[in-house]
């Protein structure tokens, strides 16, 4: 508990640093943070379809694609890594694909998805799946030796083998990938919003920009900034919950 | 020998389907122009200057912003890894740091950067710094106590044990973390190019050909080249972290 106060003083601190050192500076790109809130609150609160039409839709897509690339990840993964020949097969095609810039691929979709909403999808599940599908290849072949021979002794049923065994063993590695790639969709999902879209927080980045409205700026970069930690923060208590059966995960003191 | 006919086996067989996908009529015609066609614009573009050009400026901005990243991240990772109370006292500022998306920067950027190659140098740095960060603090939790308890026995100071103890036996991780980062200051730094219509970068390439001409096929030849890019550094830093770094 006086961990939390202490962080929290401290980063209350900085803010009136930062409110301080603004005024003073006096500089149109760097608003005072009071500024920002009532920017925010203008925008957001005041004129509430704002927010409606265009940040709940920009959740909604960040979501859903996260939620259909880690079905994707996941389950094309364990396939992957619990077949070494499977993955010889794959793996420099997994590599290369990997390395490709999402953004680079939205001219592509635009023109095969026709509609705004399934190019931000499609964007989004192709950048976010690599870290889920990767992890879950490594979490796979991390079985421990005795239970493969155990199961395979016993006969049990393929789902039984498939939910009950490799998934538990690979679930700490298969949480560390839907981690990163929670993180990477809200990435996407402005990427996604900066071309071609009708509406979106990144849209209203863009157009903040353009018309030099640098309190409304520094609001869409705050809310992003505020939409990640809330994000991970619950992914984190998800997680604990989720994986309280395992030896305590090294990763979540760093959290 | 096995295992690398395979995989060549299996690039092969995406190309056949992409081959089939492209030339299918259930696609719109021009969307996903068919490998042989970006091929042959690939070949083209490789023995143009203005190309190479484009391949350079994305390159040299690249190795500069993961110089940058470093010369940062490394150093604030042994002080924070090292000392308890800076890093408790900084953890809110960085746990709110690091989930702002450096393409929510791009606007920020732009205002006062502008369009030149500092823009996307900046943000590409932004992205690169995290992953070499942390990777730097965990290596220094991960430390033998015992180790340092030597040194110190032998009358190596703070200083001496965090240069001649500590990062040698973090090394390792630092490493791990800088490949990381240079893989994903990559894909920012092609996505400041096409975001924010810099005047060179492959980036710009891709987007030039997107919104002026259409050209699909140059569209997919740079989108190839930047991911032979990644692959290339990816493999290249593995290579060398095997090599040097692996002990």
């Amino acid at each position: 508990m006086t961990k939390f106060l202490q962080r929290w003083v401290v980063f209350a601190g900085l803010v009136v640093v930062w409110q301080l050192s603004a005024w003073l500076a006096d500089n149109p790109y760097f608003p005072p943070p009071s500024d920002i809130v009532t920017a925010a609150w203008d925008w957001w609160v005041v004129e509430p379809e704002n927010f409606t039409d265009n940040v709940i839709p920009s959740i909604t897509r960040m979501l859903t694609g996260w939620a259909i690339a880690s079905v994707i990840g996941v389950s094309l993964g364990l396939l992957l890594g619990r077949s070494d020949r499977a993955m010889e097969y794959a793996n420099p095609l997994l590599v290369f694909l990997r390395s490709i810039p999402p953004p680079a691929l939205v001219p592509v979709f635009l023109l095969l998805f026709k509609t705004g909403t399934a190019t931000q999808m499609a964007t989004i599940i192709f950048g976010v799946v690599w870290p889920v599908l990767l992890n879950s290849v490594d979490g796979a072949r991390s079985v421990d030796v005795t239970k493969v021979d155990t199961s395979a002794v016993f006969q049990i049923p393929r789902w039984q083998w498939v939910l009950g065994v490799v998934l538990p063993a690979a679930s700490p590695k298969i949480f560390a990938g839907l981690r990163v790639s929670l993180s990477l969709s809200l990435v996407l999902m402005v990427i996604s919003e900066l071309v071609n879209t009708e509406n979106g927080i990144g849209m209203q980045l863009m157009q903040a920009q353009r018309e030099f409205d640098n309190e409304r700026m520094w609001a869409g970069i705050v809310l992003l900034g505020v939409l990640g930690y809330v994000l991970n923060t619950a992914f984190l208590a998800v997680e604990r919950r989720a994986l309280a059966w395992q030896p305590r995960s090294r990763d979540e003191q760093h959290a | 020998m096995r295992a690398f006919t395979r995989g060549i086996i299996g690039i092969a067989g995406f190309l056949v389907l992409w081959e089939l996908l492209g030339r299918s009529p259930l696609l719109p015609a021009d969307a996903l122009p068919p490998p042989s066609v970006v091929a042959g614009e690939l070949v083209r573009q490789l023995s143009s200057p203005t190309f190479y050009g484009h391949v350079v400026a994305t390159l040299l901005a690249l190795l500069i912003a993961i110089g940058i990243a470093i010369a940062i991240a490394v150093p604030a990772g042994l002080v924070l890894g090292s000392v308890p109370a800076v890093r408790h006292a900084t953890r809110a500022v960085i746990e709110f740091l690091r989930p702002i998306p450096s393409v929510a920067l791009i606007p920020l950027a732009l205002v006062m950067l502008g369009f030149g190659p500092e823009t996307k140098i900046t943000l590409a740095v932004y992205a690169a710094l995290w992953p070499i960060l942390f990777n730097t603090i965990y290596a220094l939790d991960e430390l033998d106590s015992l180790q340092i308890e030597t040194a110190r026995v032998f009358g190596v100071g703070r200083a001496g044990v965090l240069v001649r103890v500590a990062l040698p036996s973090a090394l390792p991780f630092i490493f791990t973390g800088i490949r990381l980062a240079a893989t994903t200051a990559l894909i920012v730094m092609v996505s400041v190019e096409i975001l924010a219509s810099s005047q060179l970068g492959i980036g710009f390439f891709i987007m030039e050909a997107r919104s002026g001409p259409g050209r699909m096929d140059q569209v997919l030849a740079g989108t190839v080249v930047a991911g032979v890019i990644g692959l290339l550094l990816n493999n290249g830093l593995e290579r060398i972290q095997q090599r040097w770094v692996a002990w």
